[in-house]
């Protein structure tokens, strides 16, 4: 039965990137990314991972490129606009490649029976809100806060960037 | 033959989920009988009163006419997306009911049918209790943009694509105040499952009504501005958009957006009613008779749902439109810092 459902996922993922990949018009290349964001989410729930699927969901199929849509919508790309450069193919393939490597690698780690997952799944309460919570509030304190401050001097650093030259209007 | 406890598992969610989507798409086909019969009664004119006994029919003759309409595409519109569209928004509408509790524990008797002997069993009334029920609220909100958005875009019409970023643009702004706005209600439970959302209100002076006040103004008015209805449907004002991004839609196509507009409205309304209102917890439950308690719940329960949804047409028939420019300064400027201070007095009188 899980291996069905993983089977369907990760088919679903695959196959939606690939496509992502392939598309011409930038708005299903949103639709499919979409599609890849929520398979990748079903995974997540089958690690009993059920926090980190949902807010999946919510921050990148919600959220995020709801926003990817909005800009597309707004400047009516209906076709990819020429001018690709040149080296975008060899250089996204080489790129690709160099990526690839460790996470084959890691993969053929796991292959050899070099590390087993805990039989107990990591403990009650694993992946539920209250162990994440706990965990960054307590042992990952200093990266969150330093996260927090960096989303904040983005979104000052965005008001600013829009309001400049228009500031003196209407006051 | 005993059945197998696993399939039986199933069996029981199977029944609970076609027993809810009958229960939601009668509400939702009464609705909008409703909606008609409130509106005449605010405009003091009759409404549809012709089609049965005071017009009980209408919904049945609606959805008759609908199937008989023409299925119009419109030649330059991309065709795959303008027929999922109305999917795409209907689906995410359903899915909130999932997680909603609409009762107790029930147990069912040991019987037989069909020579299959069926064990007692205890079931509550919800078809599935998530560890992150708010959480996935949230998040089915925020997909349903996508329908909005990109029927919208899909059809090709400059009024509707208008309609379709109007309601990204605003489902986005007003999401982060119906997110936060629940925050005072978590922080109080400590827990975002709902099943112990509605445990911590099952006396009446703890309903989170009277707990987080503000909280629930915050939560309706971005309730509102999430299901686009007046005085935030902006995204199908007749008069500037000629009817926003369902404009060039048709027939059942047409039909499915309305399902679940009025749909995301039921759910909404149940939200209400079960975040603020003490859920199936009613005021004298004690008092009533061991057999009839969850009758006595349930029935609480849909008459408080029932409640919010007069209450969503009462509001449309008595508020003008806002200005798109107010609505965005209501958004962001009023709705998103009451919520973040909300938060913060919840904090201090939880530490206090």
């Amino acid at each position: 039965m899980e291996l069905y459902f993983f089977l369907f996922f990760a088919i679903v993922a695959v196959a939606s990137s690939v496509a992502m990949i392939l598309q011409r018009n930038p708005i299903y290349c949103v639709l499919l990314l979409i599609m890849v964001m929520i398979s990748i989410a079903g995974l997540y729930l089958m690690l009993d991972a059920q926090f980190v699927a949902i807010i999946q969901i919510v921050v990148y199929a919600g959220a995020i490129m709801v926003l990817f849509l909005f800009v597309i919508m707004l400047l009516n790309l209906s076709r990819e606009e020429g001018g690709v450069f040149r080296i975008q193919k060899p250089l996204a393939v080489l790129l690709a490649a160099l990526l690839f490597l460790p996470v084959a690698a890691m993969v053929m780690s796991y292959a050899g029976g070099g590390t087993t997952p805990p039989a107990d799944g990591g403990g009650a309460g694993f992946g539920e809100v209250e162990q994440i919570g706990t965990l960054l509030f307590t042992k990952y304190l200093l990266p969150v806060e330093i996260a927090a401050v960096l989303l904040l001097i983005a979104i000052v650093g965005a008001v600013v960037l829009t309001r400049k030259g228009t500031v003196s209007v209407g006051e | 033959m005993v059945v197998d406890p696993m399939i039986l598992e199933g069996a029981i969610a199977l029944v609970k989920i076609g027993i809810l989507l009958g229960v939601v798409f009668t509400t939702v086909a009464y609705l909008t009988f409703m909606e008609r019969r409130v509106s005449a009664l605010i405009q003091d004119r009759l409404g549809p009163n012709r089609v049965g006994p005071m017009g009980l029919l209408q919904p049945l003759a609606d959805g008759i006419k609908f199937m008989w309409k023409e299925e119009f595409i419109p030649a330059s519109a991309d065709r795959k997306l303008f027929a999922i569209a109305p999917a795409l928004i209907l689906v995410p509408a359903l899915l909130i009911f999932a997680v909603i509790p609409v009762g107790g524990e029930v147990t069912i008797p040991a019987f037989t049918l069909f020579g299959l002997q069926i064990q007692e069993t205890t079931t509550t009334l919800q078809i599935i209790d998530l560890n992150v029920g708010i959480l996935y609220i949230l998040g089915m909100t925020s997909i349903a943009v996508y329908g909005i958005a990109l029927g919208g875009w899909s059809a090709n019409n400059k009024f509707t694509l208008l309609g379709g970023i109007r309601s990204s643009a605003q489902m986005i702004s007003y999401e982060l105040s119906l997110g936060l706005s629940i925050v005072g209600i978590l922080m109080l439970t400590g827990s975002l499952q709902m099943s112990k959302i509605v445990a911590a209100q099952d006396t009446f002076f703890e309903w989170f009504i009277f707990r987080q006040p503000l909280a629930f103004v915050i939560f309706v008015i971005a309730a509102f501005a999430e299901n686009n209805r007046l005085p935030f449907d902006l995204v199908e004002c007749e008069q500037e958009l000629v009817g926003g991004y369902h404009t060039e839609y048709s027939s059942m196509r047409f039909s499915m957006f309305m399902i679940s507009e009025y749909a995301s409205m039921v759910a909404a309304s149940a939200l209400m009613a079960t975040l603020f209102f003490g859920g199936w917890h009613m005021p004298f439950e004690d008092q009533v008779g061991p057999g009839l308690v969850t009758l006595y719940q349930v029935a609480g329960f849909l008459l408080k749902t029932g409640f919010f949804l007069f209450v969503y047409i009462w509001v449309r028939w008595s508020l003008p439109r806002f200005r798109y420019d107010q609505l965005m300064a209501i958004g962001w400027k009023v709705l998103l810092p009451l919520a973040l201070l909300n938060v913060v007095i919840t904090g201090i009188w939880m530490l206090v």
